[in-house]
């Protein structure tokens, strides 16, 4: 299996784009008179749910605390975030052309930095929607926070709120891992050769 | 002295006992009425549905006077929706709002009120399907079909040349048709004739109405009979497919003092309509077109309204030219309910004044078709021998036989309305198997299916027309009730009292699964094509066309836009269109505008519906959400400003600090 560490990079390379097809991210509002819960999907272009009007409803609940409406018009980085994993996927493949340990490695780290910078930007949103609240909302909770987990679960208020990374985001970090796999498999082979 | 005492000793103890006996005869009989002690079991666990559990059941039932359909859980017997259908609803502004008035429409003009009889659910292959109820009008004769995807009424048909559509609306196997038989003769065309000219003015019509794939009824042809009253149907099914069967009484056609003088013929009729080969006759053009005046009115779920149209002409076929169409089968005594079996082969006619109870056989009927065996010919009809049709009788089973309806072991359930019980026979022996009482009076009785080919025979349900004593008293008025029964073993047992609306007179029973995964949340909004729609906050205004005003208005948690109008006067006719921008399950938003002649509206989600609202008098008028949508409900309310009529007021209408306008 020679070949072996560039098939990953090619899998790696597909394993980012399935980004444009699954849900990078996953937000539920669980609460008794929600008893399907509400569940928005972040996609690297737009905002879903499971239905049409989840977003709506989302932005329903939380302006009786005074937070922003979530407008996926108004988020820069619905726009460019394509941008950004199509140019990722485009360098695997050249990673996999070139067929070198290095540039596999260097791909891999290049991964993890962007998806930490990204995980990042979703903290700063979540903490602008929850804690930048109008000051004329007609509930006021004094202390109160209502951003959401960046990942895991919360109490806000009565309901419980899961963040969990969805398809998309999970298929996106098994090749980050599978770039550092073909690294090492990679360098494996040339020293034993 | 001694003597004395003694006799006046005895004499006491012989008064005394006297009395006592006499105390003792002032006792009414035990009838066993005292429900505890007719319980068998555990009645209370097998009725009993957890809070947040389902039921297993629905069961719709008609509102008899009160015109409408009510839909309740079994077993639990509890009440979730009353559906609308022939009478004005101000809970939910049925027939008050501009989009259901025309539903409501007939050659009468706007009729607000009905008698909803017998409710039908939609068949396929013989099994109820959960597409559709249907159910008559009895007054203004009509039939009404509610689509179950929303629990709304969607569509009522008038039916022309009847007077009392009461044989209605009984769907066939694959409901190809539901039907309509005039209760009362009428003359036919009508006329201005004398009454006691009867017999020779009046007919009786039965009327096939097309139902197609996407619901909707049309009238496909009448048959004209005798003027008899012909009081209820029901289809074949199975090898009976093809045929529907209809009761008559009053077979002596008479016009006055019906109790005595249509109750003297030892046999009435069960008329047979073979409605395929009416299909042949209609497609050779065997029928004459006759000018008829009917509304057909059809709620539209895209523009949330409804339209009405009348139809100016109707297809008749008469017996005589039609051989083969109609047969008349002799059925003793003013039969009530036709109940046709699982199998298609037994057709009951439910003699209510005779002591028997008379099952036809439909391979019999056909034989005697075939060897032309006719006792007479009526108006055309021929009449068939009874003993050449019948094919079983259970032998004093009860007193006033009404209706049955079967299970899924070959047993049959007969109401007897006048010794208020249910019997239970076995299809084929004829012999009675079992019988529990009703409290009191039992009509109709329903089971699940217990119509189609396959009854989901679990639950029995009795509807009693008398309650007395049975629930706390409300006054002279007390409800009619419904007794749910175990059916699942050899005995009866009574599980279950509760009351209902109105008048049952029939209910139509299935398993939730067939309905509950099809039921809709909200109307998704990108539909709407209400001509009055508005889309967004942003679009929502107001608009002048001389004196009518046109209210673009939204709802959505928790505020109206706008909620501030001025530039309204007095001698206005303003609509408010009212569009729910919600769209999340189980947020409609009501609206209620001060000295509305109306009633509220009641819109869901995604849905528009308008309000005609006509100010009377100058000031400031509130409006406000009258369905309890949020936490800040309370809070969604507005303002209406009423200017006198020649004022330069301008029109004006915001929401929070904006203000438009022009």
């Amino acid at each position: 299996m020679k070949n072996l560490p560039r098939i990953l990079m090619i899998i790696a390379a597909f394993g980012v784009l399935s980004l444009f097809v699954f849900p990078m991210w996953r937000i539920s509002l669980y609460a008794p008179q929600y008893p399907d819960g509400v569940t928005m999907y972040i996609y690297i272009n737009h905002i879903g749910g499971t239905s049409p009007g989840t977003l709506q409803n989302v932005n329903i609940l939380n302006h009786y605390v005074g937070m922003k409406m979530i407008e996926p018009d108004s988020i820069p980085e619905l726009v460019y975030f394509p941008y950004v994993v199509g140019a990722l996927s485009f360098l695997a493949l050249i990673a996999a052309a070139i067929n070198r340990s290095k540039w596999f490695l260097f791909w891999g780290i290049l991964f993890f930095v962007l998806a930490a910078f990204g995980l990042y930007d979703f903290y700063l949103w979540e903490y602008d929607y929850g804690s930048n609240l109008s000051p004329t909302a007609p509930i006021k909770i004094p202390g109160a926070s209502f951003q959401p987990p960046l990942i895991g679960r919360k109490v806000i208020l009565n309901f419980v709120a899961d963040s969990f990374p969805h398809t998309g985001g999970i298929l996106a970090g098994i090749s980050g891992v599978l770039a550092f796999v073909a690294w090492w498999l990679k360098r494996q082979s040339k020293s034993h050769a | 002295m001694k003597f004395d005492l003694l006799i006046f000793k005895k004499t006491v103890q012989a008064l005394m006992f006297g009395g006592f006996m006499l105390l003792f005869a002032c006792q009414p009989p035990s009838t066993g009425t005292g429900s505890a002690g007719v319980l068998a079991g555990d009645a209370a666990s097998a009725v009993y549905v957890a809070p947040g559990e389902h039921d297993e059941f629905y069961s719709f039932m008609s509102g008899g006077f009160s015109g409408q359909v009510t839909v309740y859980g079994l077993p639990s017997g509890r009440l979730f929706k009353t559906i609308p259908v022939f009478s004005v609803d101000g809970e939910k502004g049925y027939g008050f709002n501009e989009e259901t008035k025309p539903l409501l429409n007939t050659s009468y003009g706007f009729v607000p009120w009905d008698d909803a009889h017998h409710p039908e659910l939609s068949q396929t292959n013989g099994n109820t399907d959960g597409r559709w109820l249907f159910i008559n009008g009895n007054n203004t004769p009509r039939i009404a079909r509610i689509d179950l995807s929303v629990f709304e009424t969607v569509e009522i048909i008038e039916i022309p040349n009847s007077g009392g559509n009461h044989s209605s609306p009984f769907t066939t196997e694959n409901t190809e048709y539901v039907v309509a038989g005039t209760r009362f003769g009428v003359p036919y065309p009508q006329k201005d004739v004398a009454i006691n000219s009867y017999a020779e003015n009046f007919k009786g019509m039965l009327t096939f109405i097309k139902v197609a794939e996407n619901g909707e009824m049309d009238i496909a042809f009448q048959v004209l009979l005798p003027a008899f009253d012909y009081d209820l149907a029901h289809s074949g099914k199975g090898k009976s497919h093809g045929w529907t069967f209809f009761t008559s009484y009053n077979s002596e056609e008479k016009n006055t003092l019906l109790e005595v003088s249509a109750s003297q013929n030892d046999k009435d009729f069960i008329a047979a309509v073979n409605w395929k080969k009416a299909e042949e006759y209609i497609a050779q053009g065997k029928f004459k077109e006759v000018p008829a005046n009917y509304a057909h009115n059809v709620y539209d779920e895209h523009t949330h309204t409804a339209t009405s149209t009348m139809k100016k002409t109707v297809k008749v076929l008469i017996p005589s030219e039609c051989p083969g169409l109609v047969y008349f089968l002799p059925t003793p005594k003013s039969p009530h309910g036709v109940d046709v079996d699982p199998t298609g082969e037994y057709i009951v006619g439910n003699g209510k004044l005779s002591a028997d109870l008379t099952v036809h056989s439909f391979s019999k009927m056909l034989t005697a078709i075939e060897n032309e065996a006719f006792e007479k010919e009526i108006e055309g009809v021929p009449v068939l021998k009874f003993e050449d049709v019948v094919g079983g009788v259970v032998k004093e089973p009860g007193l006033g036989p009404l209706h049955t309806e079967f299970d899924n072991k070959g047993n049959a359930y007969t109401t007897f309305f006048i010794s208020s019980e249910v019997v239970k026979w076995k299809v084929g022996t004829w012999e009675v198997l079992d019988r529990v009482p009703c409290y009191y009076s039992v009509g109709h009785l329903m089971i699940p299916g217990g119509d189609s080919k396959n009854p989901q025979g679990k639950y029995l349900v009795a509807l009693n027309k008398i309650t007395k004593d049975r629930y706390l008293p409300t006054g002279p008025e007390v409800c009619h009730s419904a007794q749910l029964y175990d059916i699942s073993g050899d005995k009866m047992k009574l599980l279950l009292d509760f009351p209902t609306m109105g008048e049952p007179h029939y209910a139509q029973g299935i398993s939730a699964d067939r309905i509950a995964p099809k039921s809709r949340k909200i109307y998704p909004i990108e539909e709407n094509r209400h001509p009055y729609r508005t889309m967004g906050e942003k679009e929502s205004k107001v608009v002048r066309e001389g004196n009518i005003v046109h209210v673009y208005m939204t709802s959505i948690r928790s505020h109206f836009s706008p909620d501030n109008i001025e530039g309204i006067k007095v001698g206005d006719k303003v609509y408010f269109h009212l569009t729910n921008l919600e769209q999340d399950y189980d947020v409609p938003h009501g609206l209620s505008v001060m000295g509305a002649n109306n009633a509220e509206l009641l819109v869901m989600p995604g849905q528009t519906e308008t309000l005609l609202w006509e100010p009377q008098r100058v000031g400031v008028y509130p409006f406000y959400c009258t369905d309890f949508c949020s936490a800040l409900h309370q809070e969604m309310q507005g303002y209406i400003r009423v200017s006198p009529a020649g004022a330069t007021v301008p029109l004006k209408w915001s929401l929070g600090e904006e203000e438009a306008e022009i």
